[in-house]
């Protein structure tokens, strides 16, 4: 009250002011900081997507070349079975070349007959093929097609080809240019929405090759490890957190679990090798087995997001339930857990990330082969879409640059739609305590 | 009484073999001599700390006992022991004897659960679940069983809360979280969380520690109103409440029981110093 000011700290208020200045300095130092952080990382991410998107739009069209085509039985359907199934095997390379010939009747020699041929992708004939055989009332009939050009074609029309290169320093002839420039002018050159890129399996020829077998073969075998790894982990994270006894054998297992999280994935690919397709005798390149290494390489992961999660959910809550007569395990899945799920599927969603851009462990198990078909179940021969653009971008052939680009796209909304999930599950999931 | 009638009947169905059940029919025993809880030589430990020593309390039935001592002497400890909600603390060891109803409550065949639905406990700090008002008061009931119907699940909800004088402030909000009530009206559907699962025991650690004179009142006169049909054990910091609401008074010091007996004694003429002390505020 009127006590003499302290004799220690007399100049409080002095040093007061003093210490504040010094404060708000760090503050402001911190806050230009973590601003200047924000902004060097949104701008490394604006980089890394102007770079893909530019590289990668292209692929999302692609360039056909409309022929008049004569699609005569006696050629392709001999016997005259119109069946279906030998159809897909007949010969309708014949009418696409006879076609490409009719439309430039003045290419005579063999060496320049080849490079006409080179305007129309190799698996072009392959495309009709199976239009004809959906509808054999075609056969016999002229058309106008629109067929699926050759590789450097569409990069050519893409303008991804520089003319001034000189010709031997490129895979386009002058020659080839002059036909293209020729149809272009005519109103014959068409870059329509690639829809077979989304279709489509892997394929040798970049203009045909498409994603949709990379992105079931990474929706299955993600499919398979959260089928396997969540539930696992979720058990094993509330058995650490709420029953096991605080002993040294708890502790070793906590401190291998830590441990296990940093092992580098590859590891878990040569364990995959060994225990699943070696000793388990499981199919190589199997989304199964795949499914299972990533299950293991994630279980460390999500135990520890959930063991985090669980230890934050308050005391007072299980004492509260324990206090009415819950029981231990009415306790946990009443309360404590339905309380940590957000922070469970946060560690899940981080997990499930990472196992989808991971493609070490799966080169160990064979998922890195050249496959076509679009897998159907977890059993068949497939690929992931990391392992499918570390391919692509393997590949020599330029078209397959912006295929590598658009893959990147398509893994990236992936994972764009795996975190949009997250957060509405943590919304959902969420709770004022 | 109606009320009791209720929760009563579903209640036999599931535990008949009870000793000493609440039956509607045994009388309001405030001045019987008959023992709820009897504890003998009660001793904890957190680790090597000794938290009580031996104490020997024992608890009528049917009255309000309070357990009063300057901060950590080990009130909470010991109404902890009572159901024995101590266990899941990893360091603590409980030694002696408690007796409910003549059945040791730390006896191997003694489960946890069933006695902590016989004796039920209101915490310091209100902690609902995170739930709506009507899941906090219906969790309790629907984990024992004790009704089959959503109709009667309804009427506990209903009865509990009237009883615990919070009915009318959320008749109408009975969807909405627990958690968005005020502090006094949370501790308030905790005590209806409670007595929703129609307890023998209330166990109360400082229930109105947290509120305002008002929601204190009303909890006090609850109490008043539940002491007869229910046995009820309450921790209190105020030596007020104390002499209002409870028939026996326990005083603790550091660990020991120092002293117990009617409040009205303790309160008028305490034979021990120390509690002289503590209740004319010269220390603690
Ligand atoms: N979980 C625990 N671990 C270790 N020691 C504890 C634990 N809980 C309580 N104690 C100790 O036991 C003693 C008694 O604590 P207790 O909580 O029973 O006191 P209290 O009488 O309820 O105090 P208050 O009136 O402040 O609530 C204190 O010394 C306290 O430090
Ligand atoms: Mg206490």
């Amino acid at each position: 009250m009127s006590a003499a000011p302290n004799p220690v700290v007399h100049a409080t208020r002095a040093r007061v002011a003093a210490s504040l200045v010094r404060r708000h300095r760090n503050e402001q130092i911190f806050h230009g900081l973590g601003l200047g952080a924000i902004v060097l990382s949104l701008l490394a991410l604006a980089s890394l997507i102007t770079d893909v998107v530019g590289k990668g739009y292209s692929a999302f069209t692609q360039t056909h070349i409309a022929l008049i085509v004569t699609l005569d039985p006696a050629v392709i359907d001999p016997d005259g079975t119109r069946d279906p199934a030998a159809l897909l095997r007949a010969d309708f390379q014949t009418p696409v070349r006879d076609a490409l010939r009719a439309r430039f009747p003045d290419v005579t020699s063999n060496a320049e007959r080849r490079q006409l041929y080179a305007l129309i992708s190799p698996s072009a004939p392959y495309i009709l093929a199976a239009q004809v055989a959906d509808d054999p009332s075609l056969l016999g009939r002229t058309l106008e097609l629109d067929l699926l050009a050759g590789d450097e074609v569409d990069t050519l029309v893409k303008g991804s080809i520089s003319r001034d290169v000189p010709e031997d320093q490129r895979r386009i002839t002058d020659r080839q240019i002059g036909w293209v420039d020729a149809l272009t002018a005519a109103g014959e050159v068409s870059t329509p929405f690639n829809w077979a890129f989304f279709t489509g399996g892997d394929s040798r020829d970049p203009e045909s090759a498409g994603i949709l077998g990379a992105a079931v073969g990474s929706a299955l075998t993600l499919a398979v490890a959260l089928v396997l790894s969540f539930p696992l982990a979720v058990a094993a994270a509330v058995y650490l957190e709420e029953f096991a006894p605080d002993n040294r054998w708890t502790y070793v297992i906590e401190v291998n679990i830590n441990n296990l999280a940093a092992v580098p994935s590859i590891i878990f690919g040569l364990l995959g090798l060994a225990v699943f397709l070696n000793f388990f005798g499981l199919p190589r390149s199997a989304p199964l087995v795949g499914g299972l290494v990533l299950a293991l390489m994630t279980l460390p992961v999500i135990i520890i997001a959930a063991r985090g999660a669980i230890a934050a959910v308050p005391p007072s809550i299980r004492e509260a339930a324990m206090g009415i007569g819950s029981s231990p395990v009415q306790v946990v899945f009443h309360h404590v857990v339905p309380l940590a799920l957000p922070g469970i599927l946060t560690g899940t969603i981080i997990g499930m990330a990472r196992a989808l851009g991971e493609t070490a462990p799966l080169l160990m198990i064979g998922m890195v082969a050249f496959i076509v078909d679009v897998p159907h179940s977890v059993t068949d021969a497939a690929t992931v879409l990391p392992v499918q653009i570390f391919l692509w971008a393997d590949s020599s052939e330029r078209a397959f640059v912006e295929r590598t680009a658009a893959a990147t796209l398509v893994l990236l909304a992936f994972l764009l739609i795996m975190n949009a999930t997250a957060v509405y599950l943590r919304r959902r999931f969420e709770v004022r305590y | 009484m109606r009320n009791m009638t209720v929760i009563d009947r579903s209640r036999s169905g599931q535990t008949a073999d009870v000793p000493g059940g609440s039956e509607p029919s045994v009388a309001p025993a405030a001045s019987s001599k008959e023992h709820k809880f009897q504890a003998r030589k009660v001793a904890v430990y957190y680790g090597t700390k000794r938290a009580l020593n031996h104490i020997d309390l024992d608890i009528g039935k049917g009255e309000v006992t309070a357990l009063i001592g300057p901060s950590g002497c080990g009130k909470s400890t010991f109404i902890r022991c009572l159901n024995r909600m101590n266990d899941p603390i990893a360091n603590c060891r409980v030694e002696g004897q408690i007796l409910l109803d003549g059945m040791d409550v730390n006896a191997r065949e003694v489960d946890p659960v069933e006695l902590r639905a016989r004796v039920g406990m209101v915490f310091q700090k209100p902690n609902p679940f995170p739930k709506s008002i009507w899941e906090n008061v219906a969790y309790g009931p629907r984990i024992h069983g004790l009704s089959s119907t959503k109709v009667e699940l309804d009427e506990i909800v209903t009865l509990s809360l009237q009883r615990a004088a919070l009915w009318d402030e959320v008749k109408d909000r009975l969807q909405e979280s627990g958690t968005s009530l005020s502090g006094g009206q949370q501790q308030r559907l905790c005590i209806a969380r409670a007595l929703a699962v129609d307890p023998e025991v209330i166990l109360m650690d400082e229930p109105c520690s947290a509120l305002d004179p008002i929601a204190t009142a009303k909890i006090e006169e609850l109490i008043d109103e539940l002491s007869g049909n229910y046995t009820i054990v309450i921790v209190t910091h105020s030596m007020q409440q104390a002499a209002r609401v409870s028939d026996m008074t326990a005083f603790f010091h550091l660990g020991d029981l120092v002293e117990t007996g009617p409040t009205d004694n303790i309160f008028t003429t305490p034979r021990d110093e120390r509690t002289e002390g503590y209740i004319t505020g010269r220390f603690g």
